[in-house]
Protein backbone atom coordinates (compact mmCIF):
# COMPACT_ATOMS: atom_id res chain seq x y z
CA UNK A 1 0.00 0.00 0.00
CA UNK A 2 1.17 3.28 -1.06
CA UNK A 3 0.80 6.82 1.09
CA UNK A 4 -0.04 10.09 -0.58
CA UNK A 5 1.89 12.65 0.39
CA UNK A 6 2.20 16.61 -0.48
CA UNK A 7 5.66 17.81 0.48
CA UNK A 8 6.43 21.77 0.24
CA UNK A 9 9.54 22.95 -0.38
CA UNK A 10 11.72 26.15 -1.31
CA UNK A 11 14.15 25.50 -4.50
CA UNK A 12 17.79 25.77 -2.64
CA UNK A 13 20.40 23.33 -2.01
CA UNK A 14 19.52 21.92 1.57
CA UNK A 15 16.03 20.65 0.19
CA UNK A 16 18.13 17.87 -1.53
CA UNK A 17 17.91 15.14 0.30
CA UNK A 18 14.42 15.70 -0.08
CA UNK A 19 14.40 16.15 -3.39
CA UNK A 20 16.48 13.02 -4.07
CA UNK A 21 14.63 10.62 -1.88
CA UNK A 22 12.28 11.47 -4.04
CA UNK A 23 13.30 11.76 -7.86
CA UNK A 24 15.80 8.55 -6.96
CA UNK A 25 12.96 6.45 -5.77
CA UNK A 26 13.97 5.96 -1.98
CA UNK A 27 10.41 7.26 -1.12
CA UNK A 28 8.93 5.38 -3.38
CA UNK A 29 10.93 2.41 -1.99
CA UNK A 30 9.64 2.97 1.51
CA UNK A 31 5.78 2.66 0.13
CA UNK A 32 4.88 6.75 -0.47
CA UNK A 33 4.13 8.76 -3.11
CA UNK A 34 5.26 12.01 -2.58
CA UNK A 35 4.29 14.70 -4.75
CA UNK A 36 6.94 17.82 -3.92
CA UNK A 37 5.29 21.16 -4.23
CA UNK A 38 7.88 24.12 -5.15
CA UNK A 39 6.99 27.21 -3.22
CA UNK A 40 7.97 30.96 -3.81
CA UNK A 41 7.91 31.92 0.45
CA UNK A 42 8.49 30.63 3.45
CA UNK A 43 5.06 32.05 4.65
CA UNK A 44 3.34 29.78 2.16
CA UNK A 45 5.16 27.07 2.98
CA UNK A 46 4.47 27.40 6.66
CA UNK A 47 1.03 27.88 6.27
CA UNK A 48 0.47 25.34 4.00
CA UNK A 49 1.98 22.86 6.48
CA UNK A 50 0.23 24.77 9.00
CA UNK A 51 -3.49 24.40 7.73
CA UNK A 52 -2.48 20.73 6.18
CA UNK A 53 -2.17 21.43 2.35
CA UNK A 54 0.99 20.05 2.89
CA UNK A 55 1.54 17.05 4.91
CA UNK A 56 5.62 17.31 5.30
CA UNK A 57 8.05 20.32 4.84
CA UNK A 58 11.36 21.55 4.03
CA UNK A 59 11.47 24.63 7.02
CA UNK A 60 13.66 26.74 8.12
CA UNK A 61 14.13 25.44 12.30
CA UNK A 62 13.83 28.69 13.81
CA UNK A 63 9.82 28.63 11.92
CA UNK A 64 9.32 25.31 13.02
CA UNK A 65 10.10 26.82 16.84
CA UNK A 66 8.08 29.98 15.98
CA UNK A 67 5.48 28.68 14.97
CA UNK A 68 5.33 25.80 17.99
CA UNK A 69 5.36 28.82 20.44
CA UNK A 70 3.28 30.96 18.47
CA UNK A 71 5.53 33.62 17.68
CA UNK A 72 4.66 36.47 14.75
CA UNK A 73 2.06 33.75 13.62
CA UNK A 74 -1.04 31.21 14.27
CA UNK A 75 0.41 28.54 16.68
CA UNK A 76 0.79 25.13 15.56
CA UNK A 77 2.98 22.79 17.26
CA UNK A 78 5.50 21.38 14.79
CA UNK A 79 7.69 18.20 15.25
CA UNK A 80 11.15 18.19 13.40
CA UNK A 81 12.58 14.58 13.12
CA UNK A 82 15.22 14.60 10.65
CA UNK A 83 17.48 17.74 9.89
CA UNK A 84 18.23 18.78 6.08
CA UNK A 85 21.08 20.98 6.08
CA UNK A 86 23.44 22.25 8.76
CA UNK A 87 26.00 25.30 7.74
CA UNK A 88 24.96 25.73 4.29
CA UNK A 89 24.71 29.59 4.50
CA UNK A 90 26.80 32.06 3.37
CA UNK A 91 27.78 35.84 3.95
CA UNK A 92 28.34 37.67 0.68
CA UNK A 93 29.64 41.06 0.14
CA UNK A 94 29.32 43.94 -2.50
CA UNK A 95 32.62 44.21 -4.36
CA UNK A 96 32.33 48.06 -2.62
CA UNK A 97 31.98 46.67 1.37
CA UNK A 98 34.69 43.68 0.48
CA UNK A 99 37.31 46.47 0.18
CA UNK A 100 35.61 48.21 2.51
CA UNK A 101 36.34 45.53 4.67
CA UNK A 102 39.78 44.42 3.43
CA UNK A 103 40.96 47.77 3.97
CA UNK A 104 40.19 47.82 7.91
CA UNK A 105 40.73 44.39 8.40
CA UNK A 106 43.29 43.16 11.07
CA UNK A 107 44.08 39.35 11.27
CA UNK A 108 42.51 36.57 9.02
CA UNK A 109 40.26 37.36 6.20
CA UNK A 110 38.20 34.19 7.47
CA UNK A 111 38.46 35.36 11.32
CA UNK A 112 34.69 36.47 12.05
CA UNK A 113 36.24 38.68 14.55
CA UNK A 114 38.72 40.51 12.21
CA UNK A 115 35.80 40.90 10.09
CA UNK A 116 33.43 41.96 12.51
CA UNK A 117 35.52 44.35 13.97
CA UNK A 118 36.52 45.44 10.42
CA UNK A 119 33.12 46.14 9.80
CA UNK A 120 32.45 48.15 12.73
CA UNK A 121 34.85 50.21 11.68
CA UNK A 122 33.29 50.28 8.30
CA UNK A 123 29.99 51.55 9.86
CA UNK A 124 31.67 54.05 12.41
CA UNK A 125 33.39 55.63 8.57
CA UNK A 126 30.26 55.81 7.25
CA UNK A 127 28.19 57.47 10.16
CA UNK A 128 30.95 60.31 10.32
CA UNK A 129 30.97 61.27 6.69
CA UNK A 130 26.77 61.07 6.93
CA UNK A 131 26.54 57.54 4.26
CA UNK A 132 23.65 55.95 4.41
CA UNK A 133 23.66 52.83 6.92
CA UNK A 134 24.62 49.43 5.28
CA UNK A 135 22.20 47.31 4.53
CA UNK A 136 22.37 43.59 5.16
CA UNK A 137 19.61 40.87 3.15
CA UNK A 138 18.61 38.03 5.07
CA UNK A 139 15.60 35.22 4.21
CA UNK A 140 13.39 35.40 7.23
CA UNK A 141 12.72 37.16 10.41
CA UNK A 142 12.81 33.51 11.71
CA UNK A 143 15.67 32.35 10.36
CA UNK A 144 19.40 30.78 11.15
CA UNK A 145 20.33 33.36 8.76
CA UNK A 146 19.16 36.34 10.22
CA UNK A 147 20.59 34.62 13.66
CA UNK A 148 24.60 34.36 11.71
CA UNK A 149 24.07 37.99 10.90
CA UNK A 150 23.33 39.63 13.81
CA UNK A 151 25.90 37.35 16.14
CA UNK A 152 28.81 38.14 13.53
CA UNK A 153 28.16 41.63 13.56
CA UNK A 154 27.60 42.19 17.01
CA UNK A 155 30.69 40.27 18.49
CA UNK A 156 32.83 43.28 16.35
CA UNK A 157 30.63 45.70 18.24
CA UNK A 158 27.81 46.42 15.46
CA UNK A 159 24.06 46.80 16.51
CA UNK A 160 22.38 44.80 13.66
CA UNK A 161 19.27 46.76 14.99
CA UNK A 162 21.05 50.49 15.33
CA UNK A 163 23.90 50.58 13.18
CA UNK A 164 22.68 48.92 10.05
CA UNK A 165 19.24 48.05 7.89
CA UNK A 166 18.78 44.21 8.35
CA UNK A 167 15.59 43.54 5.58
CA UNK A 168 13.86 40.18 4.50
CA UNK A 169 14.55 39.03 0.84
CA UNK A 170 13.59 36.10 -0.86
CA UNK A 171 16.46 34.36 -1.91
CA UNK A 172 15.83 34.51 -5.53
CA UNK A 173 15.70 38.16 -4.99
CA UNK A 174 19.13 38.55 -3.17
CA UNK A 175 21.50 37.90 -6.37
CA UNK A 176 19.58 41.22 -8.41
CA UNK A 177 19.51 43.10 -4.99
CA UNK A 178 23.17 43.08 -4.34
CA UNK A 179 23.64 43.47 -8.05
CA UNK A 180 21.21 47.06 -8.22
CA UNK A 181 22.89 48.34 -5.09
CA UNK A 182 19.30 47.46 -2.84
CA UNK A 183 21.90 45.57 -0.47
CA UNK A 184 25.30 45.88 0.45
CA UNK A 185 25.43 42.27 1.67
CA UNK A 186 23.39 38.95 2.49
CA UNK A 187 23.22 35.94 4.31
CA UNK A 188 21.46 33.09 1.97
CA UNK A 189 21.45 29.09 1.77
CA UNK A 190 23.13 28.12 -1.81
CA UNK A 191 23.53 28.40 -4.74
CA UNK A 192 22.73 32.07 -4.14
CA UNK A 193 26.01 33.02 -2.88
CA UNK A 194 28.06 31.19 -5.90
CA UNK A 195 25.85 32.72 -7.75
CA UNK A 196 26.57 35.95 -7.19
CA UNK A 197 30.19 35.32 -7.32
CA UNK A 198 30.20 34.02 -10.94
CA UNK A 199 27.78 36.70 -12.02
CA UNK A 200 31.16 39.32 -10.14
CA UNK A 201 29.09 41.11 -8.25
CA UNK A 202 29.54 39.36 -4.83
CA UNK A 203 32.37 38.44 -2.43
CA UNK A 204 31.83 35.33 -0.56
CA UNK A 205 33.05 36.98 3.25
CA UNK A 206 32.11 34.03 5.30
CA UNK A 207 30.96 30.41 5.00
CA UNK A 208 28.73 30.08 8.18
CA UNK A 209 30.65 27.59 9.83
CA UNK A 210 33.01 29.90 10.52
CA UNK A 211 30.78 31.66 12.98
CA UNK A 212 29.63 28.41 14.29
CA UNK A 213 30.34 25.32 14.06
CA UNK A 214 27.24 23.25 14.24
CA UNK A 215 23.91 25.56 12.96
CA UNK A 216 20.94 23.99 11.92
CA UNK A 217 19.38 25.46 9.45
CA UNK A 218 16.49 23.51 7.53
CA UNK A 219 14.35 21.11 8.95
CA UNK A 220 12.34 18.37 7.59
CA UNK A 221 8.63 19.62 9.48
CA UNK A 222 5.55 17.82 9.97
CA UNK A 223 2.53 19.33 12.04
CA UNK A 224 3.10 17.59 15.86
CA UNK A 225 -0.49 16.14 15.78
CA UNK A 226 -0.21 14.42 12.29
CA UNK A 227 2.71 12.75 13.12
CA UNK A 228 1.27 11.33 16.31
CA UNK A 229 -1.28 9.61 14.19
CA UNK A 230 0.59 8.94 10.68
CA UNK A 231 4.06 7.03 12.85
CA UNK A 232 5.06 4.80 10.53
CA UNK A 233 4.63 7.58 7.62
CA UNK A 234 6.88 9.87 9.34
CA UNK A 235 9.23 6.77 10.31
CA UNK A 236 9.24 5.74 6.22
CA UNK A 237 10.06 9.36 5.68
CA UNK A 238 13.03 9.71 7.71
CA UNK A 239 14.36 6.25 6.46
CA UNK A 240 13.96 7.89 2.72
CA UNK A 241 15.57 10.97 3.52
CA UNK A 242 18.37 9.09 5.28
CA UNK A 243 19.03 7.11 2.66
CA UNK A 244 18.96 10.10 0.36
CA UNK A 245 21.74 11.69 2.48
CA UNK A 246 23.70 9.13 2.73
CA UNK A 247 23.78 9.01 -0.85
CA UNK A 248 24.39 12.83 -1.61
CA UNK A 249 27.53 12.19 0.95
CA UNK A 250 29.47 9.85 -1.31
CA UNK A 251 31.46 12.08 -3.59
CA UNK A 252 30.71 9.81 -6.63
CA UNK A 253 27.26 10.01 -6.19
CA UNK A 254 27.56 13.73 -6.12
CA UNK A 255 27.00 14.27 -10.20
CA UNK A 256 24.10 12.25 -10.30
CA UNK A 257 22.97 14.42 -7.59
CA UNK A 258 23.57 17.65 -8.71
CA UNK A 259 21.64 16.83 -12.25
CA UNK A 260 18.64 15.66 -10.48
CA UNK A 261 18.51 18.78 -8.08
CA UNK A 262 19.39 21.04 -11.19
CA UNK A 263 15.85 20.31 -13.16
CA UNK A 264 13.58 22.76 -14.13
CA UNK A 265 11.05 21.96 -11.86
CA UNK A 266 13.25 21.53 -8.73
CA UNK A 267 16.17 24.15 -7.92
CA UNK A 268 16.32 25.11 -11.66
CA UNK A 269 19.98 26.10 -11.54
CA UNK A 270 22.97 24.85 -13.43
CA UNK A 271 24.25 21.70 -12.03
CA UNK A 272 27.67 22.20 -11.80
CA UNK A 273 27.02 25.47 -9.66
CA UNK A 274 24.84 22.74 -7.15
CA UNK A 275 27.74 20.24 -7.05
CA UNK A 276 30.50 22.82 -5.85
CA UNK A 277 27.85 23.90 -2.91
CA UNK A 278 28.10 19.55 -2.58
CA UNK A 279 31.46 19.30 -2.66
CA UNK A 280 31.91 22.53 -0.15
CA UNK A 281 34.44 23.72 -2.68
CA UNK A 282 32.78 27.39 -3.23
CA UNK A 283 34.48 30.30 -5.94
CA UNK A 284 34.58 32.79 -2.96
CA UNK A 285 35.57 35.98 -5.17
CA UNK A 286 35.00 36.86 -8.80
CA UNK A 287 38.74 36.65 -9.65
CA UNK A 288 38.28 32.81 -9.24
CA UNK A 289 39.54 32.26 -5.83
CA UNK A 290 38.40 29.32 -4.58
CA UNK A 291 37.75 27.86 -1.22
CA UNK A 292 37.15 24.74 0.36
CA UNK A 293 35.57 23.72 3.44
CA UNK A 294 34.85 19.93 5.12
CA UNK A 295 32.30 22.03 7.45
CA UNK A 296 30.32 23.46 4.92
CA UNK A 297 26.93 22.28 3.61
CA UNK A 298 26.50 19.18 6.17
CA UNK A 299 23.80 16.38 4.78
CA UNK A 300 24.86 13.63 6.15
CA UNK A 301 28.03 13.29 7.65
CA UNK A 302 29.08 13.95 11.36
CA UNK A 303 25.47 13.46 12.41
CA UNK A 304 24.14 16.09 10.66
CA UNK A 305 20.51 14.91 9.55
CA UNK A 306 19.79 13.83 13.70
CA UNK A 307 18.67 16.51 15.01
CA UNK A 308 20.10 18.25 18.24
CA UNK A 309 17.91 19.88 20.42
CA UNK A 310 21.34 22.10 21.79
CA UNK A 311 20.01 23.46 18.43
CA UNK A 312 16.98 24.15 18.98
CA UNK A 313 17.72 25.44 22.61
CA UNK A 314 20.65 27.98 20.74
CA UNK A 315 17.75 29.33 17.92
CA UNK A 316 15.41 29.82 20.97
CA UNK A 317 18.21 32.11 22.75
CA UNK A 318 18.76 34.29 19.63
CA UNK A 319 15.04 34.91 19.32
CA UNK A 320 15.18 35.68 23.40
CA UNK A 321 18.20 37.90 22.65
CA UNK A 322 17.29 39.84 19.78
CA UNK A 323 13.35 40.60 21.19
CA UNK A 324 11.61 38.42 19.07
CA UNK A 325 10.42 35.98 22.73
CA UNK A 326 10.36 36.26 25.89
CA UNK A 327 12.07 33.99 28.16
CA UNK A 328 10.73 31.59 30.17
CA UNK A 329 11.25 27.76 31.11
CA UNK A 330 8.12 26.21 29.29
CA UNK A 331 8.94 28.07 26.23
CA UNK A 332 12.45 26.43 26.19
CA UNK A 333 11.50 23.31 26.92
CA UNK A 334 9.05 24.05 24.07
CA UNK A 335 10.96 25.01 21.98
CA UNK A 336 13.93 21.62 22.43
CA UNK A 337 11.17 18.98 21.57
CA UNK A 338 10.60 20.08 18.43
CA UNK A 339 13.72 18.61 17.38
CA UNK A 340 12.92 15.29 18.00
CA UNK A 341 16.09 12.04 17.77
CA UNK A 342 13.58 9.82 19.17
CA UNK A 343 11.92 9.66 16.26
CA UNK A 344 14.60 9.61 14.23
CA UNK A 345 16.59 7.08 16.26
CA UNK A 346 13.42 4.94 16.18
CA UNK A 347 13.04 4.92 12.41
CA UNK A 348 16.51 4.24 11.73
CA UNK A 349 16.33 1.36 14.45
CA UNK A 350 19.59 3.04 16.52
CA UNK A 351 20.09 3.43 19.94
CA UNK A 352 20.31 6.80 20.45
CA UNK A 353 23.42 6.92 22.54
CA UNK A 354 25.17 10.24 24.32
CA UNK A 355 27.76 9.96 21.77
CA UNK A 356 25.43 11.03 18.79
CA UNK A 357 25.07 14.45 20.62
CA UNK A 358 27.35 16.12 19.29
CA UNK A 359 25.63 19.16 21.60
CA UNK A 360 28.20 21.90 20.27
CA UNK A 361 27.40 24.86 19.03
CA UNK A 362 31.09 26.54 18.66
CA UNK A 363 30.71 30.05 18.29
CA UNK A 364 33.57 32.05 17.72
CA UNK A 365 33.05 34.42 20.59
CA UNK A 366 30.89 34.80 24.12
CA UNK A 367 31.02 32.08 26.10
CA UNK A 368 30.22 27.72 25.27
CA UNK A 369 26.46 27.99 24.94
CA UNK A 370 24.86 26.37 27.99
CA UNK A 371 20.85 25.46 27.34
CA UNK A 372 20.45 25.59 31.20
CA UNK A 373 21.24 28.77 31.90
CA UNK A 374 20.01 31.06 28.76
CA UNK A 375 20.02 34.15 30.94
CA UNK A 376 23.17 33.85 32.04
CA UNK A 377 24.26 33.05 28.74
CA UNK A 378 22.87 36.17 26.91
CA UNK A 379 24.09 38.26 29.62
CA UNK A 380 27.71 37.72 28.52
CA UNK A 381 26.48 39.21 25.07
CA UNK A 382 26.78 43.57 25.29
CA UNK A 383 24.09 44.11 22.08
CA UNK A 384 20.91 42.66 22.17
CA UNK A 385 17.35 43.92 22.59
CA UNK A 386 15.97 41.29 25.48
CA UNK A 387 12.73 42.65 27.16
CA UNK A 388 13.75 42.97 30.75
CA UNK B 1 -12.08 59.85 6.93
CA UNK B 2 -10.24 57.64 9.87
CA UNK B 3 -9.85 54.24 9.75
CA UNK B 4 -13.34 53.74 11.02
CA UNK B 5 -15.06 55.27 7.76
CA UNK B 6 -12.87 53.06 5.30
CA UNK B 7 -10.18 51.22 5.95
CA UNK B 8 -7.01 52.14 3.35
CA UNK B 9 -6.38 49.19 1.95
CA UNK B 10 -2.78 48.03 -0.05
CA UNK B 11 -3.42 45.33 -2.80
CA UNK B 12 0.39 43.58 -3.67
CA UNK B 13 -0.24 42.11 -6.41
CA UNK B 14 2.09 41.38 -9.48
CA UNK B 15 -0.79 40.57 -11.69
CA UNK B 16 -2.55 43.80 -12.76
CA UNK B 17 -5.10 42.27 -14.33
CA UNK B 18 -5.94 40.49 -10.94
CA UNK B 19 -5.44 43.17 -8.98
CA UNK B 20 -7.68 45.93 -11.01
CA UNK B 21 -10.73 43.03 -10.73
CA UNK B 22 -10.12 43.43 -6.70
CA UNK B 23 -9.71 46.75 -6.44
CA UNK B 24 -12.93 47.25 -8.56
CA UNK B 25 -14.99 45.05 -6.22
CA UNK B 26 -13.63 46.64 -3.43
CA UNK B 27 -14.60 50.26 -4.95
CA UNK B 28 -18.28 48.48 -5.57
CA UNK B 29 -18.44 47.43 -2.08
CA UNK B 30 -17.84 51.06 -0.71
CA UNK B 31 -13.77 50.73 0.22
CA UNK B 32 -11.84 53.73 -1.26
CA UNK B 33 -9.08 54.08 -0.34
CA UNK B 34 -7.64 51.51 -2.38
CA UNK B 35 -4.22 51.39 -3.66
CA UNK B 36 -2.20 49.07 -5.56
CA UNK B 37 1.53 48.12 -5.48
CA UNK B 38 2.97 46.18 -8.15
CA UNK B 39 6.59 47.21 -8.17
CA UNK B 40 8.17 44.64 -5.45
CA UNK B 41 11.82 47.01 -5.03
CA UNK B 42 11.27 48.65 -1.82
CA UNK B 43 8.34 47.10 -0.87
CA UNK B 44 8.37 47.79 3.23
CA UNK B 45 9.02 51.76 2.54
CA UNK B 46 6.57 52.14 0.51
CA UNK B 47 3.56 50.58 2.47
CA UNK B 48 5.30 52.42 5.82
CA UNK B 49 4.61 55.50 3.57
CA UNK B 50 0.98 54.54 2.52
CA UNK B 51 0.23 53.28 6.33
CA UNK B 52 -2.65 50.97 5.45
CA UNK B 53 -4.47 49.28 7.77
CA UNK B 54 -5.28 46.30 5.20
CA UNK B 55 -2.59 44.55 3.30
CA UNK B 56 -3.91 41.75 0.80
CA UNK B 57 -0.69 40.29 -1.10
CA UNK B 58 -0.85 37.00 -3.26
CA UNK B 59 0.55 33.88 -2.54
CA UNK B 60 2.43 33.51 -5.64
CA UNK B 61 4.52 36.33 -4.50
CA UNK B 62 7.64 35.43 -3.07
CA UNK B 63 7.67 39.10 -1.67
CA UNK B 64 5.09 37.73 1.12
CA UNK B 65 8.08 36.91 2.90
CA UNK B 66 9.25 40.79 3.01
CA UNK B 67 5.87 42.01 4.72
CA UNK B 68 6.28 39.11 7.68
CA UNK B 69 9.38 41.30 8.72
CA UNK B 70 7.00 43.90 9.79
CA UNK B 71 5.61 41.62 12.61
CA UNK B 72 9.12 41.82 13.99
CA UNK B 73 10.14 43.73 17.05
CA UNK B 74 12.04 46.46 15.44
CA UNK B 75 12.57 50.11 15.14
CA UNK B 76 11.06 50.57 12.04
CA UNK B 77 7.83 49.19 12.92
CA UNK B 78 5.66 52.36 13.65
CA UNK B 79 2.02 50.23 13.48
CA UNK B 80 2.57 46.54 14.57
CA UNK B 81 0.60 44.66 11.99
CA UNK B 82 -0.80 41.19 13.11
CA UNK B 83 -1.87 38.43 10.28
CA UNK B 84 -5.86 38.49 10.28
CA UNK B 85 -6.70 34.98 10.65
CA UNK B 86 -6.51 34.37 14.17
CA UNK B 87 -6.44 30.66 15.89
CA UNK B 88 -10.52 30.19 15.31
CA UNK B 89 -10.59 31.20 12.08
CA UNK B 90 -9.43 27.74 10.04
CA UNK B 91 -11.97 28.28 7.95
CA UNK B 92 -11.32 31.66 6.57
CA UNK B 93 -7.79 30.69 6.49
CA UNK B 94 -8.08 27.76 4.28
CA UNK B 95 -10.61 29.70 2.24
CA UNK B 96 -7.95 31.99 1.41
CA UNK B 97 -5.29 29.81 1.09
CA UNK B 98 -7.43 28.08 -1.84
CA UNK B 99 -8.20 31.18 -4.01
CA UNK B 100 -4.32 32.08 -3.41
CA UNK B 101 -4.38 35.46 -1.41
CA UNK B 102 -3.40 36.16 2.30
CA UNK B 103 -4.75 39.13 3.83
CA UNK B 104 -2.79 41.18 6.89
CA UNK B 105 -4.36 43.67 8.96
CA UNK B 106 -3.17 46.59 12.04
CA UNK B 107 -3.79 45.72 15.16
CA UNK B 108 -6.93 46.31 16.36
CA UNK B 109 -9.24 46.80 13.64
CA UNK B 110 -12.38 44.51 14.31
CA UNK B 111 -12.55 41.44 12.66
CA UNK B 112 -16.33 42.46 11.77
CA UNK B 113 -14.88 44.88 9.48
CA UNK B 114 -12.39 42.61 7.79
CA UNK B 115 -14.89 39.98 6.96
CA UNK B 116 -16.25 41.07 3.96
CA UNK B 117 -13.43 42.37 2.62
CA UNK B 118 -11.47 38.71 2.63
CA UNK B 119 -14.48 37.32 1.44
CA UNK B 120 -14.64 39.95 -1.32
CA UNK B 121 -11.10 39.04 -1.92
CA UNK B 122 -11.64 35.50 -1.76
CA UNK B 123 -14.34 35.53 -4.46
CA UNK B 124 -12.65 37.75 -6.50
CA UNK B 125 -9.47 35.70 -6.38
CA UNK B 126 -11.69 32.49 -7.91
CA UNK B 127 -13.08 34.95 -10.20
CA UNK B 128 -10.21 35.71 -11.50
CA UNK B 129 -8.89 32.21 -11.51
CA UNK B 130 -11.95 30.87 -13.32
CA UNK B 131 -11.35 33.33 -16.02
CA UNK B 132 -7.90 31.82 -16.44
CA UNK B 133 -8.72 29.00 -16.88
CA UNK B 134 -11.50 29.51 -19.52
CA UNK B 135 -9.01 31.92 -21.00
CA UNK B 136 -6.83 29.01 -21.36
CA UNK B 137 -9.46 26.87 -22.91
CA UNK B 138 -10.85 29.20 -25.16
CA UNK B 139 -7.03 29.75 -26.09
CA UNK B 140 -6.45 25.58 -26.92
CA UNK B 141 -10.08 25.34 -28.37
CA UNK B 142 -9.29 27.73 -30.90
CA UNK B 143 -5.60 25.95 -31.40
CA UNK B 144 -7.34 22.90 -31.71
CA UNK B 145 -9.87 24.23 -34.61
CA UNK B 146 -6.62 25.69 -36.56
CA UNK B 147 -5.57 21.77 -36.20
CA UNK B 148 -8.83 20.36 -37.42
CA UNK B 149 -8.69 22.50 -40.03
CA UNK B 150 -5.09 21.79 -41.57
CA UNK B 151 -6.06 18.24 -40.68
CA UNK B 152 -9.66 18.11 -43.16
CA UNK B 153 -7.57 20.00 -45.58
CA UNK B 154 -4.61 17.12 -46.20
CA UNK B 155 -7.43 14.32 -45.99
CA UNK B 156 -9.52 16.32 -48.54
CA UNK B 157 -6.63 16.45 -50.49
CA UNK B 158 -5.39 13.14 -50.33
CA UNK B 159 -8.78 10.67 -50.14
CA UNK B 160 -10.66 12.92 -52.23
CA UNK B 161 -13.29 13.96 -49.49
CA UNK B 162 -15.56 16.92 -49.35
CA UNK B 163 -14.91 18.82 -46.07
CA UNK B 164 -18.10 17.26 -44.12
CA UNK B 165 -16.85 13.78 -45.05
CA UNK B 166 -12.89 14.64 -43.83
CA UNK B 167 -14.83 15.86 -40.49
CA UNK B 168 -16.90 12.90 -40.25
CA UNK B 169 -14.23 10.61 -40.78
CA UNK B 170 -12.30 12.54 -38.13
CA UNK B 171 -14.59 12.24 -35.40
CA UNK B 172 -15.59 8.66 -36.32
CA UNK B 173 -11.96 7.76 -35.81
CA UNK B 174 -11.87 9.90 -32.38
CA UNK B 175 -14.71 8.22 -31.56
CA UNK B 176 -13.67 4.51 -32.24
CA UNK B 177 -10.00 5.43 -30.37
CA UNK B 178 -11.65 6.92 -27.59
CA UNK B 179 -9.33 10.59 -28.38
CA UNK B 180 -10.60 14.00 -28.81
CA UNK B 181 -10.54 15.04 -32.67
CA UNK B 182 -8.08 17.83 -31.79
CA UNK B 183 -5.56 14.95 -31.13
CA UNK B 184 -6.61 12.82 -33.99
CA UNK B 185 -5.76 15.80 -36.18
CA UNK B 186 -2.80 16.27 -34.34
CA UNK B 187 -1.29 13.09 -35.31
CA UNK B 188 -2.77 13.65 -39.02
CA UNK B 189 -0.28 16.39 -39.13
CA UNK B 190 2.64 14.73 -37.87
CA UNK B 191 2.09 11.88 -39.97
CA UNK B 192 1.93 13.81 -42.95
CA UNK B 193 4.89 15.75 -41.96
CA UNK B 194 6.61 12.58 -41.29
CA UNK B 195 5.96 11.33 -45.35
CA UNK B 196 6.81 14.60 -46.89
Amino acid sequence: MTHPLRIGFIPLVDAAALIVAVDKGFAEAEGLDVTLVREVSWSNVRDKLNIGLFDAAHLLAPVAIASSLGLGHVKVPIAAPFNLGLNGNAITVSPALHAAIMAELDGDRIDPMATALALSRVVAARRKSGAEPLTFGMTFPFSTHNYQLRFWMAAGGVDPDEDVRLVVLPPPYMVDSLASGHVDAFCVGAPWNSIAVDLGIGHILHFVSDILVRAAEKVLAVRQNWSEKNPQIVAALIRAAFRAAEFIEQPHNRIEAARILSAPERIGVDADVIQRTLDGRLKISPDGNMRESSRYLLVAREGAARPDPVQAAWLYAQMVRWGQASFSPEALATAKAVFRPDLYDAALGRKGTAADVPGTIGAFAGPPFDANDIGGHLAAFAIGRRAS
Amino acid sequence: MGAESSPKIVIVDESPIRAAILEEGLREAGFTGVVHISEMQSLLARIYALDPDVILIDLENPSRDVLEQMFQVSRAVRRPIAMFVDQSDAASIQASVDAGVSAYIVDGLKKERIKPILDLCISRFNAFAKLQGELDRAKSALEDRKVIDRAKGILMKLKGLTEDEAYVLLRSTAMREKKKIGEIAQSILTASELLK
